[in-house]
């Protein structure tokens, strides 16, 4: 039996571009800065794409949530080899507020609506590192989880997942409906070529708002303050290892 | 320009012309591109291996790269000219050697089928050059014919039932000619004209296919663009279909020219790319290199040579995109900008490289660095498609062309004074004016924001100091300036000069009026420009004017010249006598 997988992909500001904090410290400047998939779901897109490959899979729907420019985002993984898009159409001044569990229950919402059996997610997005959205969407489903998979191969109704785990490698069976999410030595993701870019300009790209799925979006988490990481402060030199252990025992070190 | 005047509708303000559309999908394609040339591709793999990696080679055919500009429908990407350039900048930033092998293929090997192919010849060859499984070639230049291209001695002899021509010949140093399977060749026909009955010798370009008769020599070794396959290509009696015949009979010469000229901004967005590169190499350096303790960047030395380096890359950027918007806009009259284009862009891209590879210093200079393979890949930039001394001549005659033209009428005018008083009496006072040295009225204050105003002035008196030369050198010359190449050099010079000005005037300003981030930078930039052409354009305007010491100084280099020529060699006895 052929699957249907979702793919999560997030934009998040270029992993090259440095970014810089707002002056009101209530986040980080985000406009005229260049923005890109997140570099763990280009990875889930990528393993979505190669299971369609293989004919494991028979659809790719992918799914962003934020504000219209997401849609940029989506139509690189349509052009990765995605079938169809979802926009989950945030307003920049509540995606501000929109964390990991808002989008897991979107995605959850999602997957049961387009009654798909494999949910593909990076592991994390590399602005907010948190980590979490797969693990609350499995929960959320109910379905078992494969998180930080290095290697996924489907075998009839289950996945064999190799995970990446503290000192090794763990390698489980889960059975399908799942949850999976990238790591990143699952694959190299692919670049789009130019034709398949001219391509996913006419695959579908649905708008739906997270009420239209039953999804309270509300946060419950306030950000008090976003900071710079403190600067380095420059060291001294000393001439001598009894200087040494003097400044030491000054800063309260020894 | 020539004349004094300055049609602003075709640099102010400075040209959009992408649509939103058109702009997004362009921006979802650079990120891909450049991907691609910095993890697929190996430019110093590519130079040492003397072509394009294989790997690198089906990954550019994948990519699409060599259909860019061929219509969806017919397998290719349908970019206009402006999409075109802003890729290409990306090649040019990374692999020149890569970036002719497309633009040998797409820039002039299939363009003469973009500009004037039937719609059989497109839909017939259009799918395969686009998926790069054909490669394309242009076939002009030949043992004994290179600049004066008119001269070529392939022949194409048609047969009695009209149905095919018999093509002979050989070509030199053509790029892809090794790897083409479609060549553009231009061969002398022999024409009949239908009215006259008489018969004439014209070129007539033809799309040849790789098959009997056509054979070609090994890879040329070269000094730089070893990447990119050179070779030369043989025609012994191919036979040719009539319905190849690309821009009709005895047409050839005009498809050539005209090939090339759609061309050339291209090298110019290429080039800038290039530049970018080169500029972030030195940054990256002077910022991190410390000598006599301070960064290097910290030396008003090197201050000048990243700011002259800023100033060229911005000249040259500012030409190419205006070009290309002008080309989509729909104009046909831009081969006199593109000429400048070509030229100022190789000769400002290599003097930017030169200096990057001083200010690394030995660095530069090692293989290791990357920079030597750039500098040797750009010397032929001011050698192809055209050399520079050809294109300066090329350029101050298209100028001189209409200027006299101009004059002419105000000639004929002064004949007969009564029919077109007006005129006369207009003439007549603006160069009266310029004889007093005040200004013909001429202003750019319209079109050029406030910031600029003073760089605007010195564009503005330049070119006045410029048309009245001109005429003067006109009425001087007659036609006899078509063999002054010392004075059509200097007026060349000028005309690129002015250009740039007005150029970076136009897009200085428009960035100023929208305000963005980096108007003040470009505002200083277009400073440094017209501070320094401007009085560059008068000293040699003064020396072309009767008494300004030109005449004397072309008498002495002529006569070296000569002495040299005579002499097998250098002519001075040694200082030490043997």
């Amino acid at each position: 039996m052929a699957l249907r997988a979702m793919v999560g992909v997030k934009r998040v500001i270029d992993y090259a571009v440095k970014v810089r904090v707002k002056p009101d410290k209530t986040g980080v400047v985000t406009d005229g800065v260049k923005h890109s998939m997140n570099p763990f779901c280009e990875i889930a897109v990528e393993e979505a794409v190669r299971l369609k490959e293989k004919k494991v899979v028979s659809e790719i729907i992918v799914v962003s949530c934020g504000p219209q420019q997401c849609q940029e985002t989506i139509r690189t993984a349509l052009a990765m080899g995605a079938d169809r898009g979802i926009h989950v159409d945030v307003p920049a001044k509540d995606y501000e507020r929109l964390g990991p569990f808002q989008v897991s229950k979107i995605i959850a919402a999602l997957a049961k609506k387009e009654n798909v059996n494999l949910v593909l997610l990076g592991k994390q997005a590399i602005d907010d590192d948190c980590n979490q959205t797969g693990q609350m969407t499995a929960a959320l489903l109910d379905w078992p989880q494969g998180t930080f998979a290095s290697e996924v191969t489907v075998d009839g109704e289950s996945l064999t997942v190799v995970r990446e785990v503290d000192g090794g490698l763990e390698t489980i069976k889960v059975k399908l409906p799942a949850v999976v999410t990238a790591d990143l030595r699952l694959n190299e993701p692919r670049y789009a070529t130019l034709p398949n870019i001219m391509k996913a300009k006419k695959k579908k790209i649905e708008s739906v708002k997270p009420s239209d799925l039953g999804v309270d979006i509300s946060s419950r988490i306030q950000i008090l303050s976003v900071e710079d990481p403190p600067q380095r402060q420059a060291g001294v030199k000393v001439e001598t290892v009894e200087d040494l252990i003097s400044k030491l025992k000054e800063s309260g070190h020894v | 320009m020539f004349s004094g005047q300055l049609h602003t509708d075709q640099v102010f303000p400075y040209p959009s012309v992408l649509s939103e559309e058109q702009s997004q999908f362009l921006s979802e394609l650079i990120d891909p591109v450049s991907r691609f040339f910095q993890e697929v591709n190996d430019p110093a793999l590519n130079d040492s291996l003397e072509k394009v990696d294989d790997k690198t080679m089906s990954g550019l055919k994948e990519l699409g790269a060599f259909g860019l500009q061929i219509p969806t429908e017919l397998g290719g990407m349908g970019l206009n000219n402006t999409q075109y350039a802003r890729l290409v900048e990306i090649v040019g930033l990374h692999d020149l050697g890569v970036g002719i092998t497309l633009g040998a293929h797409q820039s002039i090997g299939f363009k003469g089928i973009l500009l004037y192919g039937t719609p059989e010849q497109k839909s017939k060859y259009f799918p395969h050059l686009a998926s790069g499984e054909t490669i394309a070639a242009f076939c002009l230049t030949e043992p004994s014919s290179g600049s004066d291209a008119a001269s070529i001695r392939t022949t194409a002899k048609k047969s009695v039932c009209g149905r095919y021509y018999t093509l002979s010949g050989s070509k030199l140093w053509i790029s892809n000619g090794g790897i083409a399977d479609l060549f553009t060749v231009f061969a002398k026909t022999t024409v009949t004209d239908p009215a006259s009955g008489e018969t004439k010798e014209k070129i007539t370009a033809f799309i040849v296919d790789r098959g009997e008769g056509v054979s070609h020599g090994p890879p040329d070794k070269k000094l730089g663009i070893r990447a990119s396959n050179t070779a030369s290509v043989h025609f012994d009696d191919v036979r040719v279909p009539a319905e190849n015949v690309l821009g009709g009979e005895g047409n050839g010469f005009k498809v050539a020219m005209n090939i090339l000229n759609n061309g050339r901004f291209g090298m110019a967005a290429a080039l800038s790319g290039t530049m970018k590169g080169m500029i972030q190499r030195a940054v990256d350096h002077t910022a991190n290199r410390v000598q006599f303790g301070n960064k290097l960047s910290h030396y008003g030395g090197i201050q000048e040579k990243l700011a002259r380096m800023a100033v060229l890359q911005y000249v040259t950027e500012s030409m190419a995109y205006m070009i290309s918007a002008n080309m989509d806009a729909g104009s046909k009259d831009f081969q006199i900008e593109a000429a400048i284009s070509k030229i100022f862009g190789s000769e400002a891209a290599w003097s930017v490289t030169d200096e990057c590879i001083q200010i690394l210093g030995g660095t530069g200079f090692m293989k290791d660095a990357g920079v030597e393979r750039v500098l040797r890949d750009l010397r032929i930039f001011r050698i192809f498609e055209g050399t520079n001394d050809i294109l300066r001549l090329f350029l101050a005659l298209q100028g001189l062309q209409s200027a006299g033209k101009e004059l002419k009428t105000l000639q004929k005018a002064l004949a007969q004074p009564l029919s077109n008083p007006g005129l006369l009496l207009r003439e007549g006072a603006k160069r009266a004016r310029r004889k007093a040295g005040l200004s013909t009225g001429l202003s750019l204050t319209p079109h050029v924001h406030p910031e600029l105003k003073r760089s605007a002035e010195l564009a503005v008196l330049a070119l006045e100091d410029f048309a009245g030369t001109v005429e003067e050198m006109l009425i001087k010359h007659g036609k006899n300036i078509i063999d002054e190449q010392f004075v059509l050099q200097r007026i060349a010079d000028c005309t690129i000069d002015l250009y740039a000005m007005i150029v970076v005037l136009s897009r200085s300003s428009r960035s100023l009026s929208e305000g963005l981030p980096t108007a003040l930078h470009e505002k200083i930039l277009s400073d440094i420009w017209c501070s320094e052409a401007s009085p560059r354009i008068h000293q040699t305007l003064n020396t072309l004017r009767s008494g300004g010491g030109g005449a004397a100084l072309y008498r002495n280099l002529r006569s070296v010249s000569a002495a040299l020529v005579e002499n097998g060699g250098v002519v001075a006895a040694h200082p030490l006598g043997f």
